[in-house]
């Protein structure tokens, strides 16, 4: 690429070629030069003009500002626009490795994009082969399931025209049997016939009776003619029996009837008590269509009650309609008043649920009045059932109160001896303190007295000070775990440092500084910083000297109370 | 309950008279007349032959004995010993004979149905019918004995002819529409006529005394059809049993079918009771192995039984009939309702074994007996809604709408009882064997003090005779209703 645009660029620019043959000649050379041997130095001492140019050349045609000019020396190359270039170079280099590592990662991604894209392909290719030849099989079945069906219509058919064929023969059969039937039926009647004619043509065997006296008929009459009188007295005891027959069934269902009738009567008279007594509520309800309804209704049943004696097909056909309305009435009502029950039923019970928890209510308060009123009658005129109610009470808080009284019987005493202890203490402090006051006088008189002419001895002093003073604060938080030790060792301090106070001397003093810096043991300048430490001790504490006393006083009191606190 | 002691017989030719006073047996040739209450022989009539048909007159004054080999049916008067009356059909040979209502005529009818012929003993004159069909129930008397039907078949059509008995005048001659009519029946109140067509069409017609069409009945067609039709004693009902082992109700104002029972092989019925008969060996203690009971008790080799209700469901043993013969063993052959029709019995003939008792009022099942075996014979008491049945056990049962009783028949020998019917009062059973008979006494009034007359042993000579038996048989296992 770079070389094709440098080619194009060679063509473009050739106006500019022949106006600088020396370029020309450098540029032809370029190629050549690179071709030869990419290694080899591109620029030499000898044809820096060349190169200078060239490489401007390049640059202008990339589009930056012209580096060197022709007519300008070789040493003339402006260093802020090569530098600039340089930069510029530098930059698009690296904006072009970065697009070329995007365009890589693109392509990376794209190509595996490509993979999963075939392998997807592949994939359908196959399942699209595999359902084209499942498609196949199940064409395949279809069509084999098409010829059965055929095959079996054809024997439907086949058998539906064999049980024809067969139901015509069992017919024909039938009726050839019947034929044959009836026709040996009549040979055999013939038969009969013939055999009968024989039977009494025959002579030896007689049919035969021998009685040996006839005997009267079982009603005694003696017997009678037939005549056209018998035949026609017999058909009138058959109409008669028929008759008769007919008469006591007819009887029955009179009766059956009756019955009924009298069922229905109650029933109608029933149904009528009970809507009767619903129509006033009815027109109470405003349903005036339904009064006139009711009306009507009223005229109905009047009516259908003389209807139930009547007989005749009207009246029955009124009877059953009336019957029929009045029915359809009462399972109406019967309805409305299931359903009119059930509402009211959740109604009431809803009331009655309120009601009670009102009544609940009521029933806790005035059982917490009472107890109220309980308490109050028990507790101010115990007179005699609420003492015998609480000589329990009293008995068990008897108890508890003597207990209570030994223990405090008991914290009694501890305080007394406290108190003592304390008044003890307070006594030796006065005391202390009035020692300390006169040791105090005499140090300040000491002091006053030799104020000048002794400057030495102020350092040691200062020191004996301190480390009293800090021998004071040490055993106190050493000793904090054990109250009732410390308080002896308090004393025992207070006594302590009473005396050494006294009678310390300026040479004892040195080995109790070292307690203090407990970091600088192995340190060789030891005394040097003990003493610039002290110094600065010294020299901010001096103003306040007897401030400090005051304090270490303070202390004093401060611990003992702290004592007292944790014994406690 | 007491028994009698054995009676010879033969043919089961054993019949009480009409009025209930007299027993007649046939052993043989000879006919037996005994006193029911006494059981000591009044008469002793010796026939010609061998006597296959016997039959009372209906004022109980005369016996007829048919010999049907022979062609002969002779005639005894019970008050007049030496009177007889022999009549000879001839050889145009005889197949049934029987006696009209009023008890001075005789229905002979001769081979291969060529004629009917009316003997009548008071003017000895005699009359023909021709062509009476021969079917399953071919003539029918009315309850009261005025008319007579006769089913008739001329020209390949079936005919009904409506007799007076009183002068054997026709009545009415009518055709029916039947393709082969199987039987005809009055019913009791003698006004309504009903006829129903051979197994092959299920087809039952009905017709009024004056020869009217009032109803056909049909259920369904294509199949086997009717195989027994009964009334119920008030005329009210029309029981029809049929090879689909059902049996359908007509009522008697529309003719409708108003139930219809089924015979389930699984009962249900939660309202249905269901009696099964269980057998069990009588435990013998070692004590009574002695050489005199085993030689004497042939009741020791019988089983005991007893009724045990049984809890719903219930699997009836069912017979499967082989479909390619004839009259397959299926369907309801027998129908007997209770004399007060409150009642009705009917048996499955693939169910050979169970009685079904069907309530009338309530129209379903009341109760279900099943039997250890095949039911041979059931009979309702006449007087009483009480049934008796038997197995051709040495068993008589017993079924009231208070429960369920198995009897052991205190007798020797292995009786067993092959049929049973009732006196007239319902105070006695006679119990056929193949050939003896026994009477069975019921104590109706007492049954409570049953068992213990019987120890009393007031007549029976079984107890005379088997002293052991008594305990063995009493008290009958009873087993009442829940």
């Amino acid at each position: 690429m770079p070389e094709s645009s440098l080619v194009r660029h060679l063509h473009s620019s050739s106006p500019e070629c022949r106006t600088s043959p020396v370029r020309h000649f450098s540029r032809s050379l370029l190629p050549q030069h690179r071709n030869s041997s990419m290694l080899s130095t591109f620029c030499t001492e000898h044809n820096v003009q060349d190169c200078l140019s060239h490489i401007s050349q390049e640059i202008s045609s990339l589009g930056f500002p012209p580096v060197w000019a022709v007519s300008a020396s070789p040493s003339e190359l402006s260093v802020v626009a090569v530098l600039n270039c340089m930069y510029e170079l530098i930059q698009l280099h690296r904006r072009n490795i970065q697009t070329l590592e995007n365009m890589e990662m693109e392509q990376l991604k794209s190509s595996s994009e490509v993979d999963f894209l075939q392998l997807t392909s592949t994939r359908l290719k196959e399942q699209l082969e595999l359902s084209r030849r499942e498609n196949a099989g199940l064409l395949e079945r279809e069509r084999q399931l098409q010829l059965k069906v055929k095959s079996l219509q054809t024997c439907l058919k086949n058998e539906k025209e064999e049980v024809q064929k067969l139901q015509n023969i069992i017919a024909s059969r039938a009726s050839q049997y019947n034929h044959e039937m009836k026709r040996k039926e009549r040979e055999f009647n013939k038969l009969k016939e013939r055999m009968n004619q024989l039977l009494v043509d025959k002579k030896e065997k007689k049919q035969a009776i021998d009685v040996l006296n006839s005997i009267g008929r079982a009603d005694g009459k003696r017997s009678l003619w037939k005549t056209g009188k018998t035949e026609a007295k017999h058909e009138g005891e058959m109409y008669k029996t028929l008759l008769s027959d007919y008469d006591t069934r007819q009887r029955e269902l009179v009766l059956e009837n009756a019955e009924l009738r009298k069922v229905l009567q109650q029933m109608k008279k029933d149904m009528v008590s009970i809507l009767s007594s619903r129509k006033p509520t009815l027109k109470g309800d405003k349903h005036k269509d339904d009064c006139i309804q009711a009306d009507s209704e009223e005229e109905v049943f009047n009516s259908s009650k003389e209807s139930v004696e009547l007989y005749c097909v009207h009246a029955r056909e009124k009877l059953t309609t009336s019957i029929r309305l009045q029915w359809r009435r009462l399972k109406s009502h019967v309805e409305r008043l299931d359903s009119q029950a059930s509402l009211a039923q959740r109604e009431t019970r809803k009331e009655e649920m309120d009601r009670l928890m009102l009544d609940l209510q009521q029933c806790k308060d005035f059982i917490q009045t009472q107890e109220q009123l309980l308490q109050q009658l028990s507790s101010p005129c115990d007179e005699e059932t609420a003492s015998l109610l609480s000589d329990c009470y009293m008995l068990q808080e008897k108890e508890r109160l003597r207990e209570e009284w030994g223990t405090l019987e008991e914290q009694r005493k501890i305080f007394e001896r406290e108190r003592k202890t304390f008044t003890d203490a307070a006594i030796r402090l006065s005391h202390e303190r009035k020692a300390f006051e006169e040791d105090r006088a005499t140090w300040l008189k000491h002091q006053f007295l030799n104020l000048s002419p002794f400057a030495d001895s102020k350092t040691s002093q200062m020191s004996k000070s301190k480390s009293s003073f800090l021998i004071s604060v040490e055993p106190e938080a050493s000793a904090a775990s054990a109250p009732e030790k410390l308080i002896r060792s308090d004393l025992d301090f207070h006594t302590h440092r009473s005396v050494p106070l006294t009678t310390q001397s300026a040479g004892e003093l040195y080995p109790t500084p070292c307690l203090i810096p407990e970091n600088s043991l192995t340190k060789p300048k030891r005394e040097a910083a003990h003493v610039d430490e002290s110094s600065i001790f010294c020299n901010g504490n001096i103003p306040a000297q007897h401030k400090l006393w005051k304090n270490s006083e303070d202390h004093c009191s401060h611990s003992l109370k702290r004592e007292k606190n944790s014994s406690i | 309950m007491n028994f009698s002691e054995l009676f010879k017989q033969s043919n089961q030719l054993c019949k009480v008279s009409p009025d209930g006073k007299y027993l007649a047996t046939c052993v043989q040739y000879r006919l037996v007349i005994r006193d029911v209450s006494t059981l000591q022989i009044l008469q002793l009539y010796t026939c010609l032959d061998q006597i296959t048909h016997m039959e009372w007159a209906s004022d109980s004054l005369f016996i007829l004995c048919a010999m049907y080999k022979r062609g002969l049916v002779q005639v005894w008067s019970l008050e007049q010993p030496d009177w007889h009356c022999k009549i000879d059909e001839g050889s145009i040979g005889l197949v049934s004979s029987r006696w009209s209502p009023d008890g001075r005529h005789i229905l002979n009818t001769t081979e291969f149905h060529l004629r009917i012929t009316v003997w009548s003993l008071c003017t000895k004159a005699v009359s023909y019918i021709k062509y009476p069909k021969a079917c399953q129930k071919g003539t029918d008397f009315s309850r009261d004995g005025c008319y007579m039907a006769l089913a008739e078949r001329r020209d390949c059509k079936d005919y009904v002819s409506v007799f007076v008995c009183d002068d054997w005048h026709l009545l009415r001659h009518f055709e029916t529409e039947t393709q082969d009519l199987a039987g005809l029946e009055w019913s009791p109140n003698g006004c309504v006529l009903a006829v129903w067509d051979s197994c092959l069409e299920y087809k039952v017609l009905l017709y009024s005394l004056d020869g009217r069409l009032l109803s056909t009945y049909s259920a369904y067609e294509w199949s086997l059809g009717v195989k027994s039709v009964t009334w119920s004693p008030s005329s009210q009902f029309l029981a029809i049993g049929s090879y689909d082992e059902k049996v359908r109700i007509l009522n008697h104002i529309t003719w409708k079918k108003i139930a219809q029972f089924d015979h389930p092989a699984t009962i249900n019925n939660a309202k249905a009771v269901v009696y099964k008969e269980v057998e069990r060996r009588t435990a013998v203690g070692s004590d009574d192995l002695s050489l005199h009971n085993i030689t004497i008790g042939t009741t020791l080799f019988n089983t005991q039984s007893k009724y045990e209700i049984c809890p719903l469901p219930v699997q009836i043993p069912v017979v499967k009939p082989d479909p390619d013969r004839a009259n397959p063993k299926i369907g309801v052959s027998t129908l007997a309702f209770s004399s007060d029709s409150r009642y009705l019995a009917t048996k499955n003939d693939n169910m050979a074994s169970v009685v079904w008792i069907w309530d009338m009022q309530k129209m379903n099942l009341e109760a279900v007996l099943e039997q250890t075996s095949a039911v041979r014979c059931f009979q309702w008491d006449p007087r009483r809604p009480r049934l008796a049945l038997c197995t051709a056990n040495t068993k008589l049962y017993l079924w009231s709408p208070a429960g369920c009783v198995s009897v052991q028949v205190p007798t020797e020998g292995g009786f067993q009882v092959q049929s049973l019917s009732w006196h007239g009062s319902g105070d006695s059973l006679i119990l056929l064997g193949k050939e003896q008979l026994c009477l069975c006494f019921m104590d109706t009034d007492q049954e409570d003090k049953a068992h213990l007359q019987s120890q009393d042993g007031k007549q029976t000579e079984s107890q005379e005779m088997d002293p052991v038996s008594t305990s063995e048989h009493h008290p009958p296992c009873t087993s009442k209703r829940p």
